[in-house]
């Protein structure tokens, strides 16, 4: 591994350091909707090659801190990097701005998200919806998309489903179409939103292995975990969000023996109670 | 800007073609300047006046149609688009307008089928199309039914290929709602 020179860790992101690459990094970041604090000064980093799950309550902010590290929601205050890469922004009216569309363009196909529902272009085959970001936002070749989409396909299972439309497959099927998506723009950082939260019970499997195959790939993802034994068997690190502050992290082994927290073990008893 | 727009669609929804047709045809003549400028030359034929009433009167409507179309496409396929990287003008090409014109052309081509119907106003402004012709005819020849009937076939046809020209691009691009042949 390489090990990373002090510049370009920023400074406020000393406490969480790595020996690795930082892959993504947050500093300060606040989120808010009105006189709602959603996220209040969160600094977080991923390193390269990490497996991170963010878990908290419902309303505790971890879809929003996703959703604010590819810009899909504004953040109101704070500093991002993305691949060591300082993401231009200005503050406007008590919200953050893009400064520079086509840098944030390009960092979205590395930092590459899978959502909830899938959100497959539904006027596109399977296969389409592969190759539409590749050939127009990174303007690849044609031909080696081609090959590459359906190298991806069959990596999930679906090369067989290249030429169906979305609304002609199950749910799980979407959901493996929708991370092959985010795959074909070869992204350097996957971001997984619940990614099984809306899949009947017996096609979150089909969905969880796949995401298994990356992480054992030492890919590096930030994923909001719907089930609690994949973030404790898969993640190398629990981030757990509480009222929109970090209230803990660490290894799954620290956290979920029990004792680290309070506030996780309160959260964690509940899934076990059943 | 906003505001002229929301006016125009208001006034040429709010009233009735015939009247439109009218107050251009008529009502311009009336204003002096108008008469001298040199849109006169124009203004004064009554087949680009009813072209203008016309393309007036169904651009106010259009106009409701593409934004209730804009509004249609769902936005979690937009902030799909959005994490692939796409903004402004590729997001727009390749998203948002191919959804939208799905959503749109059903209603957009009964648009256009009202207002190949409503050409048979321009008539009352001496212009010679269909039912202008239909109307001469009658006054020479006294055949009231057999003259109308035609005149009728006539619209039938043209709304029928413009629909069936229609159906044929709404099946082309809405494949995707068409259940899987085995």
């Amino acid at each position: 591994m390489t090990y990373i020179p002090e510049k370009i860790m920023p400074p406020a992101l000393s406490g969480v350091a790595t020996p690795n690459l930082t892959a993504i990094a947050t500093s300060g970041l606040c989120k808010n909707h009105g006189t709602l604090t959603v996220l209040n000064d969160i600094d977080f980093c991923a390193a390269e090659g990490e497996v991170v799950s963010i878990l908290g309550a419902s309303g505790s902010g971890k879809s929003t801190l996703l959703g604010c590290l590819n810009l899909l929601e504004m953040p109101s205050a704070g500093r991002l990097h993305i691949l060591r890469e300082e993401v231009a922004l200005r503050a406007a009216n008590g919200t953050l701005r893009i400064t520079n569309q086509a840098q944030v363009d390009r960092l979205r196909t590395q930092a590459s998200m899978v959502f909830q529902n899938f959100c497959l272009w539904s006027h596109m085959t399977v296969l389409e919806n592969l190759m539409e970001a590749p050939l127009h936002v990174q303007r690849r070749n044609r031909a080696e998309v081609r090959d590459e989409a359906e190298a991806v396909l069959n990596r999930v299972g679906l090369s067989d489903r290249a030429s169906f439309y979305p609304s002609q497959l199950s749910g799980g099927q979407q959901q493996r179409a929708a991370i092959a998506r985010a795959l074909v723009m070869k992204p350097r950082i996957l971001l997984f939103d619940e990614p099984t939260s809306a899949l009947d019970p017996e096609l979150v499997g089909e969905v969880l292995s796949v995401m298994r195959a990356l992480a054992a790939e030492g890919r590096t993802m930030l994923i909001v975990p719907h089930e609690m034994a994949f973030a404790r068997d898969v993640s190398n690190r629990i981030l757990f969000l509480d009222r929109g502050v970090v209230a803990a992290q660490g290894s799954p082994k620290e956290l979920f023996s029990g004792g680290a927290s309070e506030r996780f073990d309160q959260f964690i008893s509940r899934f076990t109670q059943g | 800007m906003r505001w002229l727009a929301l006016a125009h669609i208001e006034l040429f929804r709010g009233t009735p073609l015939l009247v439109q047709i009218y107050l251009i045809y008529y009502g311009l003549g009336q204003i002096a300047a108008l008469r001298e400028s040199f849109l006169w030359p124009v203004l004064r034929e009554p087949w680009w006046c009813a072209i203008a009433a016309l393309a007036l009167n169904t651009s106010a409507y259009t106009a409701e149609i593409i934004r209730g179309t804009g509004q249609a496409v769902p936005p979690e396929e937009v902030e799909a688009a959005r994490a692939c990287g796409m903004s402004g003008l590729v997001l727009r090409r390749r998203i948002i307008w191919p959804i939208a014109i799905r959503h749109g052309l059903p209603i957009y081509g009964s648009e256009v089928i009202l207002m190949v119907k409503a050409t048979a106003l321009a008539s009352i402004i001496t212009l010679t199309e269909v039912t202008g012709i239909a109307h001469k005819l009658i006054a020479s020849t006294y055949r009231v039914i057999e003259i109308f009937v035609v005149s009728g076939a006539i619209y039938l046809a043209l709304t029928f290929l413009l629909g069936l020209a229609v159906s044929t691009l709404e099946r082309r691009l809405n494949t995707h709602h068409a259940p899987r042949r085995p």
